[in-house]
């Protein structure tokens, strides 16, 4: 019996020795027709929108004929960390790092500067103190998605006379998407002098169940009547709203006008269903858009300290066009 | 007044206030049900149907900290249960099917039983500290509903049966709430009318001495941890067939926090023994009512964690004799001859 569990422990460790020998001995030195290794530490699986990013990331290196070393943090930070260690001892030619949380990251940030490997942030951004220890951040620019939605119910409610009556679902709260999407929303509506009341504006947390329960609850209080607007600050707590208001009778898309930001393939299926009347993307496919800012990192180019990843909106004439478009 | 009366006059009181509080900020129709579509609404109503899954969660989390333990994973199972539920669904053909639903819910129920069997064994049978064993499946309970929808959110059609089971009503009564009374219901006459409550209290209050007893302790504990996860799982049925979909990573999101908090606003103590099925239920409420409140009072959503905080510290306040009678001590005179008053109070006790 003793013996066939140290034989498993033996195997068990002869794996493990092969795998790390599997992940080692690459050629991470870069080939000389311009190739190059780029280390990429990613969040996790957490949602559709990162399993697209993930894709998009893979897909384009191997389509500009990079080698990806590839790592899912399963969103914890220590694994990300060394991740990051592995990448500098494996001397790889670019480190990507989709930061799980703001902060931590001078020490080892610091380890890639002194082993004169460039960091580019994905996605999420580290805390200002470490603004030098990286290069460029690509990422969503959230107020001008917000600037977006704002434009468009600007635009649509110009001649509203008696005034734009709006509700809002709030992402979490405090969090740099919430934020931001509702002050570049509202930044517009001042700026364009829109006649506008909030009638309520609260948390849906991001989800769906939150977004349909908050949903619910406003309509009981506030009614429908006489509501123009629903902005949610994402898809899911739109959806919900929705089917709460299909739940309550009324017709989501024509009783109450909706904008929704992210644009997953279920927020444009309820767009082409006329569910709803303005989506502003928040583009997870920016794979390709990262491999040119790594290619000019690797060149000493000089950039910007934050890349916007381009994004657009679209309204209700091309929900149908874009919906076998969309990634995630 | 009995000592069981006793214990639920503080959480009614504060449900009572929020009520009224939101009855002034919004008026009667608050509290009147209205019915649209067949089905009942209005406001309290609709807190009373979002409140199911929480009061399921909450009446399993009541038994098992009735033993002295807490179970941390049932937002965990919920997930689960919800994924097996929904992933099922979305991989047949016909999603429409009764016979697929009714399958697809016997397996994720019959999982999530599992899985609560699975925390009540780490506790009885290995002696694993409860706060310990649950904490694992906590943590990795969302890993495994991410395997089982593949990292996706499978979202069901609304035309399948599956979602009656959130949004559907019998008899003008919504589902969730028929779920959650019958389940409320055969628990109090399970631990009331047999021994079995008794026995519980027994476990929790003294586990060793239960045994010397002759009460089978360990057995015990399983079925608790059994139910628990059972309640979950069921939970997440409801809170995946209201939306139609299944979101591993926020379906039930510290909904054993929300769930502990209503057992300890009922009444029940975290160090086992009593336990209030009834005053667990009045928590679920205060606490449905309370996130209610915070948008009818027009509080922004930066309040919600506050104002809970508050209630919470209110009640337990309240519940504490200590505190009581250290604030109504100046408004009490020496008593020149032994007055009844107190006499009432020490038999009441």
């Amino acid at each position: 019996m003793l013996k066939k569990v140290l034989a498993g422990i033996g195997a068990g460790a002869l794996l493990f020795g092969l795998s790390a020998c599997g992940g080692g001995d690459d050629d991470a030195e870069g080939g000389a027709d311009g190739s190059l290794v780029i280390g990429f530490a990613q969040v996790g699986a957490e949602s559709a929108w990162r399993t697209a990013n993930s894709a998009s990331v893979q897909a384009a290196a191997e389509a500009a004929g990079h080698e990806l070393k590839f790592v899912d943090a399963q969103q914890d930070q220590e694994k990300q960390i060394s991740a990051v260690r592995d990448f500098i001892n494996q001397q790889v030619d670019v480190i990507v790092l989709a930061p799980v949380v703001e902060t931590g990251w001078t020490e080892v940030l610091q380890e890639a500067e002194d082993a004169g490997i460039p960091v580019v942030l994905a996605d999420r951004g580290v805390e200002a103190a470490d603004e030098d220890l990286y290069v460029t951040r690509l990422g969503s620019d959230f107020a001008e998605e917000g600037r977006k939605a704002g434009t468009w119910a600007a635009e649509t409610f110009a001649d509203d006379a008696d005034g734009t009556r709006i509700l809002e679902l709030q992402g979490t709260t405090g969090s740099a998407p919430a934020n931001d999407r509702k002050a570049g929303f509202f930044e517009v509506l001042d700026a364009e002098g829109l006649d506008y009341e909030i009638v309520d504006s609260q948390s849906g947390n991001f989800t769906a169940e939150e977004g349909k329960a908050v949903m619910e609850t406003f309509i009981t209080t506030h009614g429908l009547d006489g509501i123009d607007l629903l902005y949610a600050h994402n898809d899911e707590m739109g959806l919900g709203a929705i089917q709460a208001i299909e739940e309550s009778g009324k017709v989501p898309g024509t009783d109450i006008q909706i904008i929704i930001v992210d644009g997953s393939k279920a927020g444009f299926q309820a767009g082409v269903d006329g569910k709803l009347n303005y989506i502003v993307e928040c583009n997870p496919v920016f794979g390709d858009q990262l491999m040119d800012v790594v290619e000019q990192v690797a060149n000493g180019d000089s950039l910007e300290k934050f890349t916007a990843v381009e994004e657009s909106a679209f309204d209700a004439s091309q929900f149908e066009a874009e919906l076998p478009n969309r990634q995630f | 007044m009995n000592a069981y009366t006793k214990r639920l006059m503080w959480p009614v009181i504060i449900l009572v206030a929020l009520v009224a509080v939101n009855i002034a900020a919004t008026g009667i129709d608050f509290i009147v049900p209205s019915v649209h579509d067949g089905r009942l609404g209005g406001a309290f109503v609709n807190i009373l149907r979002r409140s199911a899954p929480l009061l399921l969660i909450s009446l399993g989390m009541t038994l098992v900290i009735a033993t002295k333990g807490i179970d941390l994973s049932v937002g965990a199972v919920y997930a689960i249960g919800a994924a097996i539920a929904c992933q099922m669904i979305i991989d047949a053909p016909d999603q429409t099917s009764a016979g697929l639903v009714a399958a697809a819910v016997a397996l994720a129920l019959a999982v999530t039983a599992v899985i609560g069997a699975w925390n009540g064994v780490m506790v009885a049978r290995f002696g694993i500290q409860p706060i310990v064993a649950t904490l694992i499946l906590m943590i990795a309970g969302r890993g495994i509903a991410q395997l089982v929808t593949g990292g996706q959110i499978p979202k069901v059609q609304d035309a399948s049966p599956f979602t009656g089971i959130g949004r559907g009503s019998l008899w003008t009564i919504p589902i969730p709430i028929w779920i959650a009374v019958l389940t409320l219901v055969a628990l109090a006459l399970l631990t009331r009318r047999t021994a079995l409550g008794m026995l519980l209290e027994s476990v929790g209050g003294n586990p060793e001495a239960s045994r010397l007893a002759g009460i089978r302790a360990k057995g015990i504990t399983v079925l608790v941890y059994l139910v628990c996860g059972l309640c979950a799982g069921l939970a997440g049925l409801i809170g995946a067939a209201n939306l139609g979909s299944a979101d591993a990573n926020n379906g039930g999101l510290w909904i054993e926090l929300d769930a502990i908090l209503a057992v300890v606003i009922g009444g029940t103590a975290l160090l086992g023994g009593r336990f209030f099925l009834l005053g667990t239920t009045i928590g679920v409420v205060i606490i449905g009512t309370l996130e209610d409140t915070i948008i009818n009072v027009g509080l922004s959503s930066q309040w919600q964690f506050t104002a809970k905080a508050i209630v919470v510290f209110a009640v337990a306040l309240l519940q504490s004799p200590e505190f009581r009678a250290w604030v109504l001590k100046p408004f009490k005179r020496r008593p020149a001859a032994p007055a009844p008053a107190p006499a009432e109070e020490v038999l009441a006790k």
